[in-house]
């Protein structure tokens, strides 16, 4: 198969995931990120109305009972209402809340669920998930250094911040709230695009080494043409079950499927575009994979 | 190269295969809703009479039930239902029938055969968003337990520098003990003296114009040492009271420094649950009543412990202190290594018990262990329905009552007991009824049990979903292979459940998710094999090789690729509470079960279907079926 000059699009490249980036960065700062309860603290509750719920009505029954900042919005179906309320209520309030919605209509109210999250619960998952990613990448960056070579390291490490903050972005720009469940996903993103990324990483250094005379343009644009179909169709099966996770999976495990399905999109084109494109601008060449490496020999000695 | 596998390596496989359909199938058989009934004191329990009223009642309320059985040699039995719908009326009927001396809890009732259950084969616990239940985080309030601490220590210095007629002033100033005094040498008694009584401050000499200052501050070690006292202490009472609360497998924890997490799976009320956590116990010291004292200053308690069931003593009506004002106690031996039990009071209760006992020495003092309860009473309303009234009392009951030796302080051991359990039993009865550390509800979850249900129901589905899917593009992209890919994926996921199951992990909804997850990613490993041997085609190796190649070559590139995704995994352990830990587990074992149901399990398979003969030609999709046709003669 001839080699798809991938390289020659770097710079169409470039300036996508720069414009990404930039207007990730821009929205984040802008409009920062939907914080579910989790992260923001504060009382949440959903009922079960047992026939079709009205929102005003509630509203004003939540108002006279002097509940400020309550966010009223159905959920799911327009039975299903979820009210919250922001930090500052104790802890008692969302049982309380549940009675005073039950007295105020005829219909049956059943309890789906009450979360409470006090506001240092809060700020602290927050920093716990920064600190996560960090780790994450920092132990990341460690292994790809010592298994390959700092270069690809670096690449990786590009390409794994590139499909965060793009993920990140798209949340906010969306305004989908962000929740726990959402920070498990953005780590399993990083988990996903990572083994893409080593993949293509491994065959780029087996081509290094296998191909004389070749530039390494050539060599990456060989690699990535190999590792396509593979790329492609692991991604595929991997959105697959992860629509089928989004449409049947239920309103709590929603944003957690959109998380996966933004970011395995993106981290599939960054393990050819980011990590590659970096690989080639800081110049990686044969003598950066030479080192007498036990696994090396092993391949070369198993060549055809 | 015939790529074959020797017999051993086959057997090995279908072993392994076979012990995970073992330990996978209890989960197949869904558990029965039931009803769990025990007594409310560990000496109460439970025979076939009491179970036929519980029965009874059920049959009286027309409520169907079966597999009635009494278990741990009676301290509880087990009702199941058949309908799950009806388990909460079931519980209130029953609860109603009993009494207040049982606690009735709702249950699921594991339904696993006896051949599986005898093969240690248990199904996967559910996390509360499948099961429904309520899940608290409480905290214990850190600086409010610093602060009272450093009031013990003003008391006491206080009082140990009047004693010894050391000129000075004593106050509070954030984190220590300031300390005052108008002459150096007035310093260096004071220094001693304090290094002597609380040898755990830290001291600090700091010089002004006009006076000579000494610092105590409490140190880090201190404050650790105090939270987990704290901690320990908040976490045997709410043991204790969550047993009350009737909920047959509760999770009473600790999290982190100052945190507990309390799971109590089925419960809806999360009120009556708060009730119970949050309430306190309290102490009184009493005298005990003189024989000839007038029946109006003197009351009479029964003893606590199980040994002295039915004693009672009459106490004087006056209480010397009660519980707020013990700091401390600890179950010890003296000298002549006899058990005992030291007791801790902050400066204001030293003084009045040592007021109290200076004049009667050689009379007993009683312990009263104080206890809020709750007793149901039925009541019924206008629109003739009944409702089910709690209403609360204090229970008191005499702990111990020991001779006073001599005039006590803020500093006494209760002695003559006889062994050491009965010696820390009183140890922590009296630190339980003594002022805990604050602590306060941080983080609230109640699921109910339809949302539960929903939740298991849908994350099932997309499990199904996704996985079809996944099979149908594999076998069309590649055929042959593709079969054993979607074998091999299928023994992924019963070892994955297995593993679960072994390992008792709690199945969440982001578990199920991390199911799916691994579902999609664990086709990876197959794909990177395939798209391998495919290459090898295209370079014109002949079957037989190609598959070998394909697979050896592979394998590198395979665990590079999942061991940095396990260390993601392994992080998102490591800094994840609940539902996100669960996804972290899923998502582990997923990675170790993928790559080896890829690296062996396929490999065994397509050594099946192709290993040891003559291939013309490989069923692998794409270019590869003509290519190889053409050369398979060539091997």
């Amino acid at each position: 198969m001839n080699p798809i000059p991938f390289m020659k699009w770097r710079w169409v490249a470039i300036a996508l995931s720069g414009l990404a980036i930039v207007t990730a960065v821009a929205s984040l700062s802008l409009q920062q990120l939907n914080w579910g309860l989790d992260f923001t603290g504060g009382t949440l509750i959903e009922v079960a109305y047992s026939d079709s719920a009205d929102l005003s009505s509630i509203r004003s029954v939540l108002a006279e009972e002097g509940y400020e900042g309550a966010v009223v919005v159905s959920f799911g179906t327009d039975r299903d209402v979820l009210v919250r309320l922001p930090d500052g209520y104790s802890d008692e309030q969302g049982a309380l809340m549940v009675d005073k919605l039950r007295s105020s209509t005829d219909m049956a109210i059943e309890l789906r669920r009450i979360e409470f999250v006090g506001p240092q619960v809060g700020d602290e998952l927050r920093d716990d998930g920064g600190i996560a990613m960090l780790t994450a990448l920092g132990l990341v960056m460690l292994y790809v250094a010592f298994r390959f070579q700092i270069k690809f390291a670096l690449g990786a490490v590009f390409a794994l911040a590139h499909d965060v903050t793009v993920t990140l972005g798209f949340f906010s720009l969306t305004g989908l709230e962000f929740d726990l469940t959402v920070l498990a996903a953005l780590l399993a993103v990083v988990g996903y695009s990572l083994n893409d990324t080593i993949v293509v990483s491994d065959r780029i250094r087996e081509n290094l080494r296998k191909i004389r005379r070749a530039e390494a343009i050539d060599v990456i644009n060989i690699s990535l043409t190999e590792t396509l179909g593979r790329t492609l169709v692991t991604s595929l099966t991997t959105l697959l079950v992860l629509a089928a996770l989004a449409l049947f999976g239920g309103e709590m495990i929603f944003g957690f499927a959109v998380a996966l399905l933004v970011g395995v999109t993106v981290g599939t084109y960054s393990s050819m575009y980011v990590a590659s494109t970096t690989l080639l601008q800081l110049g990686v060449s044969k003598e950066d994979v030479m080192v007498p490496e036990r696994e090396g020999a092993d391949q070369e000695g198993m060549l055809p | 190269m015939m790529n074959h596998y020797p017999l051993w390596k086959n057997v090995l496989i279908l072993i392994v295969v076979a012990g995970g359909f073992f330990y996978a199938a209890p989960n197949l058989y869904a558990p029965d809703p039931a009803l769990q009934i025990a007594g409310a004191s560990s000496s109460q329990t439970i025979d076939r009479p009491i179970l036929g009223r519980a029965e009874q009642a059920l049959t009286k309320a027309g409520i169907p039930f079966f597999g009635e059985v009494i278990q741990e040699q009676g301290k509880s039995a087990l009702l199941r239902l058949t309908d799950r719908d009806q388990q909460l009326r079931a519980q209130a009927v029953v609860a109603r029938e009993l009494g207040d001396g049982f606690i009735v809890a709702l249950n699921l009732a594991p339904t696993t055969p006896d051949w599986l259950l005898q093969g240690g084969a248990t199904p996967m616990k559910l996390g509360l968003d499948l099961s429904g239940g309520v899940h608290f985080k409480l905290e214990v309030d850190v600086a409010a337990a610093t602060e009272r601490r450093l009031e013990q220590y003003e008391i006491g210095i206080k009082k140990r520098l009047r004693e010894e007629r050391v000129r000075g002033r004593v106050s509070l100033d954030g984190q220590r003990a300031v300390m005052q005094f108008r002459a150096e040498a007035d310093r260096e008694a004071a220094r001693k003296l304090v290094a002597e009584l609380y040898p755990e401050l830290f001291l600090d000499r700091v010089d002004e114009a006009d006076a000579w200052l000494l610092y105590a501050d409490v140190t880090e070690q201190t404050i650790t040492e105090l939270v987990d006292y704290a901690v320990t202490q908040n976490l045997t009472t709410i043991r204790n009271r969550v047993n009350e609360l009737g909920v047959s497998e509760p999770l009473v924890q600790r999290q982190g420094r100052n945190r507990i997490v309390v799971e109590l799976p089925g419960i809806q009320d999360t009120a009556e649950a708060k009730r119970i956590l949050g309430k306190v116990a309290n102490l009184e010291f009493r005298l005990v009543a003189e024989a000839n004292a007038p029946i109006s200053e003197r009351q009479r308690f029964e003893y606590r412990s199980a040994g002295r069931e039915g004693m009672t003593e009459w106490l004087e009506r006056d209480v010397i202190i009660s519980g707020e004002s013990v700091s401390n106690a600890q179950a010890g031996f003296d000298q002549n290594s006899q058990p005992n039990v030291s007791i801790s009071l902050d400066g204001e209760g030293g003084m009045l018990m040592s007021r109290a006992t200076r004049a009667n020495v050689k009379r007993r003092m009683g312990v009263l262990f104080i206890e809020r309860k709750y007793r149901t009473r039925y009541e019924v309303t206008e629109s003739g329905e009944e409702v089910a009234k709690r209403i609360p009392y204090d229970e008191k009951k005499l702990l111990t009552a020991p001779v006073i030796q001599s005039a006590l302080g803020a500093q006494f051991q209760i002695t003559g007991l006889d062994n050491p359990g009965e010696s820390s039993e009183l140890a922590l009865m009296l630190r339980a009824g003594a002022l805990a550390a604050p602590i306060t509800f941080v983080e609230e979850r109640t699921v109910g049990p339809s949302l539960g249900a929903e939740n298991i129901r849908l994350g099932t589905k997309s499990v199904q979903v996704g996985l079809a899917l996944v099979v149908v593009f594999m076998m069309l992209y590649y055929r042959v292979f593709g079969v054993a890919a979607v074998l091999a994926l299928s023994g992924n996921l019963v070892l994955l459940v297995a593993i679960m199951s072994l390992l008792g992990a709690t199945l969440t909804l982001p578990g199920i998710a991390g199911i799916v997850l691994t579902v999609g990613m664990a086709v990876d490993a197959n794909v990177l094999i395939f798209a391998r041997i495919r290459e090898e085609i295209r370079g014109g190796a002949p079957p037989q090789t190609a598959i070998g190649q394909g697979f050896d070559r592979a394998v590198v590139t395979i665990l590079d690729a999942n061991i940095t995704t396990l260390i993601v995994a392994i992080i998102l352990y490591a800094i994840g509470t609940g539902p996100v830990k669960g996804f972290a587990v899923t998502l582990s074992v997923g990675i170790i079960t993928s790559m080896l149901s890829s690296i062996i399990g396929t490999r065994a398979l397509v050594n099946l279907f192709y290993g040891g003969r003559r291939v013309q030609a490989l069923s692998i999709g794409g270019v590869g079926v003509t290519k190889v046709a053409q050369q398979g003669a060539a091997e």
